[in-house]
C-alpha cells in the first residue's frame, strides 16, 4: 500500500532519515561493511594481527583438498537434513491439539513453549546432565531395566543423532506456535462444510488444513534450514565436535581455522561459501513454493 | 472418557518438554555426593540450597550476572528506540528509496553472524570495541525482525492522528513521542520481551568480542564451566538454575499471549 503525499516540507523529507539514522549506521556498519570485508578477505592471506597477502582464488582451491572442510559439509548437510523434517513434522502434529479451544489448553501451549526460551547454551548443559555416560539418568533408568548403557554422546552416530532430537526438543514449541497461529486464522465454516459433506478427519486434514498451512510451512522451513546450518552453541557445549569430528559442523570448523589456527583468510573463504549455501537452499525452498503455485 | 484420554495425552506431551528442566532443578537441590550416589535418587533426600548459597558468595558469578543485565537490559532500550524509530520512518514517510532501503534491511536476516564472525571479529578490534559490553550491546541493536514487526504495527495507526498533531503545529520528533510511542505499545512490549529474552540468551555475539574473565555472561561462564576437564556438577547445576530464572519471569509474563495463542507475527523473532 503506498500513500500519493506530495512533497513534505523539508523537515518531512528530512524527519525519516534522521529516523533511520542509527539503524542504517549500525546495518552499515556492522552487517554490510563486514560482509564486504568477508568478501575481500576470502582472497587473501590474512593473520589475527593484520599482515595479509593476496592469495587470489587459493583459499577456494584449498578448501576443494581440505578433507575436515568436506566432512565438516557433510556433517552440516546430514544434521540440517534429519533436524528440519524432524521439527516440521514434530512442531506441526503438535499444533493440532495445541491450536483446539480445550479448557486449559493455554497451559499445555505455555509447557510445550518454553524449552525455547531457554538459552542453547542451558539446554545443552541439561541434556548432557541426562545423556552422561555414567552420570546421567536416560542411561541409569536403561541400565534398570537390563538393556545397558548407551553410548549417547560418545558414540559418533549416536551423538549426532542425540544432537537432532535436542534441537528438535528445543525449538518444536516455538514453530508450534507459529502453526498455532495459522490454524486459528483458517475460518471455521471449512471445516463445517467439510463435515456436512462427509470428509472425514484425514481427508479434511489432507484438503483443508494442510493447504492452507502451506505458506507457514514454507516459512517455518526457511527459518528452520537457516537455523541449523547456523548451529554451533548446543554441540559447543554436548560433544564439542566430537567424539573426533563426528559432530563437528561447518561453523565450528570456521570458529578454530580463523581464531585458534590463525588462517582468518581462510576462515573467510569458507563463511563465504557457507552464506552461498545458506543462499542457495532459501532460494530453492522459495523457488519449489513458486513451482507449487504455478502447477496449481 | 476421551477426554481423560485427551488430558493424558496433552500431560504426556508436556512432561516431555518440562520433566527434563524439572531433572536439572531437582538436581541442584542435591549435595554433590548425592549427585552421584548409585542407585540414583529421583528426589533429593536432604534438599538443600548450599549449592546456591555458594555461588552466591562467589564474586565472579554476582559479576556475570551484572554483565549479563546490563546488557539485556540497555541492548533492550536501545533496541526498542532505534527500531520504533526506524519502524516509524518506514510507514508513515514517502521518501525517495524508501522501500528499497526496508528490503535491504529485511535482507540482512540472510547473513548471519556466523559467516561474518571473522570480520566482524577484525572490525571491532578496530573500533577498539572488543572485550567491551558495548561490543555485544551495539552490533546487533538493529534487528530486522525488530524494524519488520514495528513498521507493521505503526501502519496500523491512523494517518489522521498524525495530521492533527502537525496541523497543532507539532514538529516530527514531537509528534512520534506523543503519538507514535504511547499508540505503539504493544509492539514496544512484544520487542521488550524477545530482545531481553534474545540477549540475556546470546552466546556467539559475547564469545566473539569478549575474552576478558571480568567481562564474561552468564552463558559464556556456563559454557566456560563446561569446557573445563572436570565438571563441578553441583555448581554448574545451581549456575544453570540461576541463569534460567529471568527467563522464567519473562515466560510468566508471556501467559496471556498462551492463552489467546501468539499471533505469528508476534513469535517470529
Amino acid at each position: 500500500m503506498r500513500r500519493k503525499r506530495t512533497r513534505g516540507t523539508f523537515e518531512q523529507t528530512r524527519a525519516p532519515l534522521l529516523f533511520l539514522t542509527p539503524n542504517l549506521v549500525i546495518f552499515s556498519v556492522f552487517i554490510i561493511l563486514p560482509a564486504i570485508i568477508g568478501l575481500r578477505m576470502s582472497f587473501f592471506d590474512w593473520s589475527i594481527l593484520g599482515s595479509h597477502t593476496f592469495a587470489g582464488f587459493k583459499n577456494f582451491v584449498r578448501l576443494v583438498d581440505d578433507p575436515m572442510f568436506w566432512r565438516t559439509l557433510l556433517n552440516t548437510l546430514i544434521y540440517v537434513a534429519t533436524v528440519v523434517p524432524l521439527i516440521l513434522v514434530a512442531s506441526l502434529l503438535l499444533s493440532l491439539p495445541a491450536a483446539q479451544n480445550y479448557v486449559g489448553i493455554g497451559v499445555f501451549r505455555a509447557l510445550y513453549y518454553f524449552p525455547t526460551m531457554l538459552s542453547l547454551i542451558i539446554v545443552g548443559i541439561a541434556w548432557r546432565w541426562i545423556l552422561g555416560f555414567d552420570i546421567g539418568i536416560a542411561n541409569y533408568v536403561l541400565t534398570r531395566l537390563g538393556l545397558g548403557p548407551a553410548p549417547w554422546l560418545t558414540r559418533g552416530d549416536m551423538a549426532m543423532g542425540s544432537l537432532v532430537f535436542v534441537t528438535a526438543w528445543t525449538r518444536t514449541g516455538y514453530f508450534m506456535m507459529m502453526f498455532v497461529g495459522g490454524l486459528q486464522a483458517i475460518p471455521k465454516t471449512f471445516y463445517e462444510a467439510a463435515r456436512m459433506d462427509g470428509a472425514g478427519a484425514w481427508v479434511t486434514f489432507r484438503s483443508i488444513t494442510l493447504p492452507l498451512l502451506r505458506p507457514i510451512i514454507l516459512v517455518v522451513t526457511v527459518l528452520a534450514t537457516i537455523e541449523a546450518f547456523k548451529a554451533y552453541e548446543l554441540i559447543y557445549v554436548m560433544t564439542s565436535g566430537g567424539p573426533g569430528s563426528s559432530t563437528k559442523l561447518l561453523v565450528q570448523y570456521i570458529y578454530e581455522v580463523a581464531f585458534e589456527q590463525d588462517r582468518m583468510g581462510y576462515g573467510a573463504a569458507m563463511s563465504i561459501v557457507l552464506l552461498a549455501i545458506i543462499g542457495f537452499f532459501t532460494f530453492l525452498q522459495f523457488a519449489a513454493r513458486r513451482t507449487e503455485y504455478d502447477n496449481e | 472418557m476421551s477426554k481423560v484420554l485427551r488430558y493424558a495425552g496433552l500431560a504426556l506431551i508436556a512432561c516431555f518438554f518440562f520433566l527434563p528442566i524439572l531433572w536439572v532443578l531437582v538436581s541442584s537441590l542435591k549435595t554433590q555426593s548425592e549427585l552421584f550416589t548409585y542407585p540414583l535418587t529421583i528426589l533429593p533426600a536432604h534438599p538443600t540450597l548450599s549449592n546456591f548459597s555458594a555461588a552466591l558468595e562467589d564474586h565472579a558469578l554476582l559479576r556475570y550476572f551484572g554483565n549479563s543485565s546490563f546488557v539485556a537490559v540497555v541492548a533492550t532500550l536501545i533496541t526498542i528506540a532505534i527500531n520504533l524509530m526506524a519502524g516509524y520512518a518506514l510507514s508513515k514517510y514517502y521518501f525517495p528509496g524508501r522501500d528499497i532501503i526496508f528490503y535491504v534491511m529485511i535482507g540482512t536476516l540472510m547473513i548471519p553472524l556466523q559467516a561474518i564472525m571473522v570480520p566482524i571479529f577484525l572490525l571491532l578490534k578496530k573500533l577498539g570495541m572488543l572485550n567491551t559490553l558495548w561490543g555485544v550491546i551495539i552490533p546487533p541493536a538493529a534487528t530486522p525482525t525488530g524494524i519488520f514487526l514495528a513498521r507493521q504495527y505503526i501502519m496500523t495507526i491512523p494517518n489522521s492522528l498524525i495530521e492533527a498533531a502537525r496541523i497543532d503545529g507539532a514538529r516530527e520528533g514531537r509528534i512520534f513521542r506523543s503519538v507514535i510511542v504511547p499508540l505503539a505499545k504493544p509492539i514496544v512490549a512484544t520487542l521488550a520481551i524477545f530482545s531481553f529474552m534474545w540477549r540475556w540468551n546470546d552466546f556467539l555475539w559475547p564469545f566473539i568480542v569478549i575474552s576478558n574473565k571480568s567481562k564474561m555472561t552468564l552463558q559464556l561462564a556456563l559454557a566456560n564451566f563446561v569446557g573445563q576437564y572436570q565438571i563441578n556438577w553441583a555448581s554448574l547445576l545451581s549456575l544453570t538454575v540461576i541463569t534460567m530464572i529471568p527467563m522464567v519471569v519473562v515466560f510468566l509474563a508471556l501467559q496471556k499471549y498462551f492463552v489467546t495463542g501468539l499471533t505469528a507475527g508476534g513469535v517470529k523473532f
